[in-house]
């Protein structure tokens, strides 16, 4: 290691795989696990303690969807004990009554909630959960009249990409502070249904045109946080702030990881907390310490001035598109593989659908199963 | 797109203040103070801090430049300036209430 193990600052703590929505460009991995592998309020108590101890400030409590787990409250109530500052992500759907409010008293920070469409018929129709929309119009205003700050989360592909202009109405109409454009990214999910959510170019250069201007107008009334999509890039993200760097994820059953998706890196071999201390895992894992730093790096970026901008971009892109994952991140002008990346969007763009008849692969537990070394549909359900 | 009101400008006369959902906290690990905000993690400067711990709805403008110009010993007008910069920013990401 060319630099010292700084302590990490944040957590993402993916509680449940569980979700009533079926997003077809769920981040969770293919393979989802279900109830019975999900650790217990004692076990997560016990991480969310030790995750203090290492240094964390702010645990992002996710899934799946996380107000599916009944221990909630003492999660929250655990976490802010410890003065951790805790963000609930939320789809916002089929929350029983009273619990906004009794985790706003457990001593919630933070809570974001995602809208799939900016109006019903798309939100429903993405989700492919009816009436979805007006729900999360209800927990948006409860989560405002309890006082807590509310981020909305609109992930954006081709059939929402021209709704940007509403989504930052529907969030200004709820009183958010802060709103996501999160272009969906291309993995997990998203990369199984990739040729029915990819937009084309000319929609994500309006789409930031629009951003652009509406960033400038509410400077000091609600931020715009703009998440670009990867496949339009000239230079990649530094992924979770570069792998291993500042933060890390939890998935259900305690395995501790790098990045959510890092998990379809085949090569890599991740610990389960419980099996292992997380100051142990922090340090010593072998998957963290795999594309820690610049010293694993190959050329260009190896050379590259962005080295430590970047950090080589995302490594479950390098392995998906260049089959290398400590390859040059693809999004990337550098990468040998970047042109070949403009093709796939090219690929995408043959055969565009409606929404309504789009044969998206949902995401449910079980869709996917493990094979000995790849990932297979077991169904294809619309 | 309905902008809700012109952002809000720091005067002499505000009274900032940090939302209940900004914090400011001692981290032991890192022996240092930091600013937790929805996603965002911030590390101010000693003279950032000596603004902020200012920011409780209790003091003008004017009161915290009088304030940090005698702890300072520095010209009015060079902490006026950096005062009203420093809230104008933090007011425009929304870390502090005016």
């Amino acid at each position: 290691m060319s630099e010292p193990l700084l302590p990490p600052i944040g957590m993402l703590a993916e509680l449940t795989h569980r979700c009533p929505l079926q997003c077809p460009y769920c981040s969770n991995p293919l393979e989802l696990l279900k109830a019975d592998r999900e650790l217990d309020t004692k076990t997560w108590l016990e991480l969310f303690s030790q995750a203090a101890d290492l240094g964390v400030l702010q645990v992002h409590l996710s899934g799946g969807e996380p107000t599916l787990r009944r221990d909630l409250e003492q999660l929250i109530a655990g976490l802010s004990a410890r003065g951790v500052y805790t963000n609930l992500i939320t789809a916002g759907v089929g929350i029983a009554e009273g619990r906004i409010q009794a985790f706003a008293r457990a001593g919630l920070d933070h809570l974001q909630l995602s809208f799939q469409g900016a109006h019903p018929a798309s939100t429903d129709c993405i989700g492919h959960y009816p009436g979805s929309h007006e729900k999360k119009l209800e927990t948006a205003r409860l989560a405002r009249a309890c006082g807590l700050p509310l981020t909305i989360n609109a992930p954006i592909h081709r059939h929402n990409i021209e709704d940007v202009p509403q989504f930052i109405d529907l969030a200004l109409s709820l009183g958010a502070e802060r709103l996501e454009i999160a272009n969906v990214q291309y993995a997990g999910w998203a990369l199984a249904n990739r040729d029915r959510l990819m937009p084309d170019l000319a929609a994500v250069e309006r789409q930031a045109d629009i951003v652009a201007a509406a960033r400038e107008k509410l400077i000091g009334i609600m931020n715009i946080d703009f998440v670009t999509p990867d496949y339009f890039a000239t230079y990649p993200k530094p992924c979770m702030g570069g792998w291993a760097r500042d933060a890390f994820v939890v998935a259900p059953d305690g395995t501790v990881l790098p990045c959510h998706a890092a998990q379809s890196i085949a090569s890599l071999r991740f610990e389960r907390f419980e099996t292992r201390p997380l100051a142990e895992i922090w340090a010593h894992s072998e998957a963290f310490n795999a594309f820690r730093g610049t010293e694993w790096m190959q050329e260009p970026c190896r050379s590259c001035e962005r080295r430590e901008v970047d950090w080589g971009g995302c490594r479950c892109q390098a392995v998906a598109i260049a089959g290398d994952a400590a390859a040059t991140d693809p999004a990337c002008i550098k990468s040998p593989m970047h042109a070949h990346m403009g093709m796939l969007i090219d690929e995408t763009q043959r055969k565009v659908t409606p929404i309504a008849g789009e044969p998206f692969i949902r995401r449910r537990i079980g869709v996917f199963k493990s094979a000995a070394s790849s990932l297979t549909p077991s169904a294809r359900p619309s | 797109m309905r902008v809700p009101g012109p952002k809000p400008t720091v005067s002499l006369r505000s009274i900032p203040s940090l939302p209940k959902h900004i914090r400011l906290q001692f981290d032991p690990v890192r022996q240092a103070v930091a600013v937790l905000a929805p996603e965002q993690v911030l590390w101010p400067n000693e003279a950032g801090l000596d603004i902020l711990r200012r920011c409780d709805g209790r003091f003008t403008v004017d009161h915290i430049i009088a304030d940090l110009v005698t702890e300072y010993d520095a010209e009015q007008e060079e902490v006026a300036a950096d005062v009203i910069a420093f809230l104008q920013d933090w007011s425009d990401k929304l870390l502090v209430k005016l």
